[in-house]
C-alpha cells in the first residue's frame, strides 16, 4: 500500500497566540482510497481542521502531510495551488456561486488549475463534455443545466457541488455536512452517489459530519474528539 | 489572469441594477468633465479667435487689454478717443493695406452700436480668417442704414426694412435717445460666435449726424435738425475710438507697432490682437480652473459611490468568496477580481461618457453653431481630453484598490468558512 493520503503528526494549533489550544492531534492518517467517517460534533475543532487540510490556516507545531507533500512547510500561494490541484470541497450549503451557469460552476477548479484542467480532459472528453457526464452520473437532469443554479433544489445544487468537488479527479475530497440540508431518503441516495464517485476517481473521501446515522456506508469511522486531545468549546 | 476577468465580469453583470447606478453616475461626471473641457477648449479658441485678419488695432493711448476689450468686445467705454486725422496719416502709411475707423459709445436695447466704414464688412475677418457674411441684405449706403449682428436681429427679431432708435450712451439713460433720426435696417449679419453678433452696425456719417444737435450727452434744448437737413452738414468725424489695421506684409508688424507709438501728434497705442487675446484670457483663466476643479469633485462623488456600493455588496458576497478561495482562488485572486469590479465600472463609464458626448454634441452642436455661431464638431477625443479620461481611470483604479484590498482581508481571515 501506497503511503497515506493524509498523515498529521503532534499538530497543535491555536487561533491566537499565547491563546487556548483549539487542536492537539497526536497522530491521524488516512490511506489511499478510504471513505472516512470523520464525527465532528460542534465545538470539536471540525472547521478548524478543514481549514488546515484546506491549506487556509498553519499550525503552530507539528506535521501535516497531504499526499507526502508537508504543507506547513510550503509558502501561502503554494497551499493555495496545492488546494486547487489535489483537494476537492464540499460544503453544507449555498455551495454554488449564484452568477455562473451550472456547467461553469462545476468547471470553477479547471479554471484555477491546469492539473485539473489536464486530467479533466485525460479521458478524451471536452471540459464542458466532461462536466456533462460527471453531472449525469450524479443524476442531475441534462434538462436542469441550462437554468440558473439559484432555481435548482438544495439537493440539486449539493449535486452540482459534488461535480465541481470531483472534476479534473482531485486524489482527496472533503465534505463537510454536505447533506445536512437534505431529507433523509436523499441524504442516503447523495452518500451512495458521493461513494461511487469517488471510488470512480479514485478519490479518498473525508466526509465531516454530526450525524452518526450516516457512518454507515464508509470504510472508517473516526470522532474527532478521539484523536483531538483538547476538549470542550473549542470553535 | 483571463478567468478572473470573466468572473469579474459575470459577477459584475450579476449586480447590474446597483452597479448600473453607480455606472450612470461615472458616466455623467465623466460627460461633464469632458464637456466643461470642451466647452472651455473652444470658449478658448472661440475667443482667440473673435478677430483675425487684423495686424493691429490702434487707440488712444490706454492699456492693451482695455483696448481689447472696447475695440473688440465692446466692454466698457474708451476713456479717450483718437483724433480723425490720426486716422488719415495711420490710413495713408504705404505699409498699411488697409485701416478700418471704429466709433463706439451708443447702443440699442443694450446692444453696442458701432460706427464704421463700409470698409469693415470687406476687410474684418473672424475664426479661421472666415469674412462676415450677410443671411439678409446690403451693407449701409445711405446715412441712416444700419446693418444688425445675428443675436441683435434675432433678440429683438427685427427684418430687413424695420426702424430702430438708437440711444445715447451705453447705460440707456431715461430719454435720451436719437428718437428724431430712426434708421432702416438694410442688412443682417450670419451668425459669427464673436461679439460681431451682438453688434448694430452705422455708418461713422451717420453717427456724426445723430449728435450734430447734441452737446455734452444730451440734446441742445431749441435747436434740432430733422434728418432731411443733415447733408448739409460736414459729416466727418472729428474723433473716433480706434482703429482695425491690416499692413501690406505681416513682417513689418512690429516696425509698424513702434511706429505708432512714436506718433508725434497724439499719444496712440497699437496691440496686436493675439498677444492681447492671451493677456485677456488669462484674466479669466480663474473662472475654468474652478469650472474644472468643480467638474473634477463631480468625478470624485461619483467614484466614491462606486467604492461605496462595491463595498456595501462585499458582506453578502463572503460566501462566494469562499467558494472561490476553495476550489484554489488565492487571497490575491480575491484582490484582483473585486478590484477589476471597480476599474470595470470606471473605464465603461469612461467609453460611454465620451459616446454621450460626442451624441449631445451631434444633436446639440448644429443648433448651438445656428444660434450663436459657435463651432461644436462632433470630433473625436483631444490629447487632453485623453489625458483627462486617463486621470479619472487612474483614480478609478486607485479606489478600486479600496474593496479590493477590504475583501483580501476579509478572505483571508474567513478561509473556507465565512464567520458570518
Amino acid at each position: 500500500m501506497a503511503s497515506a493520503v493524509i498523515h498529521i503528526e503532534q499538530l497543535l494549533f491555536r487561533w491566537t497566540a499565547g491563546g487556548a489550544l483549539c487542536l492537539d492531534i497526536p497522530a491521524f492518517a488516512v490511506a489511499p482510497g478510504e471513505r472516512i467517517f470523520l464525527y465532528g460534533p460542534s465545538g470539536s475543532g471540525k472547521s478548524t481542521l478543514l481549514g488546515l487540510l484546506g491549506g487556509v490556516l498553519q499550525p503552530e507545531r507539528g506535521s501535516l502531510r497531504l499526499l507526502d507533500i508537508e504543507l506547513t512547510e510550503l509558502s501561502a500561494a503554494a497551499r493555495d495551488r496545492f488546494r486547487a490541484d489535489h483537494v476537492g470541497f464540499l460544503f453544507q450549503q449555498f455551495n454554488l456561486i449564484p452568477y455562473l451557469s451550472v456547467i461553469d460552476n462545476v468547471l470553477l477548479p479547471c479554471r484555477f488549475s491546469k492539473r485539473r484542467l489536464q486530467r479533466a480532459l485525460s479521458g478524451g472528453n471536452s471540459m464542458r463534455a466532461e462536466a456533462a457526464r460527471l453531472l449525469d452520473h450524479l443524476d442531475l437532469d441534462a434538462g436542469l443545466r441550462a437554468r440558473p443554479v439559484t432555481q435548482l433544489s438544495v439537493g440539486q445544487q449539493q449535486r452540482v457541488a459534488a461535480a465541481r468537488a470531483l472534476i479534473g479527479r482531485p486524489e482527496i475530497v472533503i465534505a463537510d455536512e454536505p447533506t445536512s440540508a437534505l431529507d433523509a431518503e436523499r441524504q442516503t441516495a447523495f452518500l451512495d452517489l458521493l461513494a461511487r464517485e469517488c471510488g470512480d476517481a479514485g478519490s479518498t473521501l473525508v466526509f465531516v459530519s454530526h450525524d452518526h446515522r450516516l457512518a454507515a456506508g464508509f470504510s472508517r469511522e473516526i470522532a474527532l474528539p478521539d484523536i483531538n486531545r483538547v476538549r470542550g468549546d473549542a470553535s | 489572469m483571463r478567468h478572473l476577468f470573466a468572473l469579474a465580469a459575470r459577477s459584475a453583470w450579476n449586480r447590474r441594477l446597483t452597479l448600473g447606478m453607480t455606472l450612470v453616475a461615472v458616466l455623467l461626471s465623466v460627460t461633464m468633465l469632458l464637456g466643461v473641457e470642451r466647452i472651455r477648449h473652444d470658449a478658448r479658441s472661440g475667443f482667440a479667435h473673435s478677430v483675425s485678419g487684423t495686424d493691429l488695432i490702434v487707440g488712444a493711448r490706454t492699456s492693451p487689454v482695455q483696448l481689447m476689450l472696447y475695440a473688440v468686445f465692446r466692454l466698457g467705454e474708451a476713456t479717450n478717443n483718437m483724433r480723425w486725422q490720426s486716422y488719415l496719416d495711420l490710413a495713408a502709411n504705404p505699409a498699411v493695406a488697409w485701416a478700418v475707423p471704429l466709433s463706439l459709445g451708443d447702443s440699442h436695447r443694450g446692444f453696442p452700436v458701432l460706427g464704421t466704414s463700409a470698409a469693415y464688412f470687406e476687410h474684418f475677418r473672424y475664426g479661421d480668417e472666415h469674412p462676415l457674411r450677410f443671411t439678409a441684405g446690403v451693407p449701409f449706403a445711405g446715412v441712416f442704414d444700419a446693418v444688425l449682428g445675428a443675436e441683435v436681429a434675432h433678440q429683438l427679431g427685427y427684418r430687413l426694412g424695420d426702424h430702430i432708435v438708437l440711444a445715447h450712451g451705453i447705460g440707456g439713460v431715461l430719454g435720451a435717445e436719437h428718437q428724431d433720426k430712426p434708421f432702416v435696417i438694410t442688412g443682417i449679419l450670419a451668425p459669427t460666435g464673436t461679439p460681431v453678433d451682438r453688434t448694430v452696425h452705422i455708418g461713422l456719417a451717420a453717427m456724426e449726424a445723430i449728435h450734430l444737435d447734441w452737446a455734452g450727452g444730451a440734446p441742445l434744448p431749441g435747436f434740432a435738425i430733422p434728418p432731411q437737413y443733415v447733408q448739409k452738414f460736414d459729416l466727418t468725424p472729428k474723433e473716433i475710438t480706434a482703429v482695425l489695421v491690416g499692413l501690406k506684409s505681416r513682417a513689418g508688424v512690429f516696425k509698424m507697432q513702434r511706429f505708432i507709438a512714436d506718433y508725434r501728434n497724439e499719444a496712440l497705442l497699437a496691440v496686436l490682437p493675439g498677444v492681447a487675446l492671451t493677456q485677456l484670457w488669462q484674466v479669466m483663466g480663474m473662472v475654468e480652473q474652478a469650472l474644472l476643479a468643480v467638474s473634477a469633485m463631480v468625478v470624485a462623488v461619483g467614484l466614491a459611490g462606486l467604492v461605496a456600493v462595491v463595498l456595501a455588496g462585499l458582506n453578502e458576497r463572503r460566501r462566494e468568496l469562499a467558494i472561490l478561495r476553495s476550489v484554489g482562488a488565492r487571497p490575491l485572486d480575491v484582490f484582483v477580481l473585486l478590484t477589476l469590479e471597480g476599474l470595470f465600472v470606471t473605464v465603461l463609464g469612461c467609453v460611454l461618457g465620451v459616446a454621450l458626448l460626442a451624441a449631445l454634441a451631434a444633436v446639440v452642436g448644429p443648433q448651438i453653431q445656428a444660434h450663436y455661431g459657435i463651432e461644436v464638431l462632433p470630433r473625436f477625443v483631444s490629447v487632453d481630453e485623453l489625458r483627462l479620461l486617463a486621470a479619472v481611470v487612474g483614480v478609478g483604479l486607485l479606489a478600486s484598490l479600496v474593496p479590493g484590498y477590504r475583501a483580501y482581508k476579509l478572505s483571508l481571515a474567513d478561509g473556507l468558512t465565512p464567520r458570518l
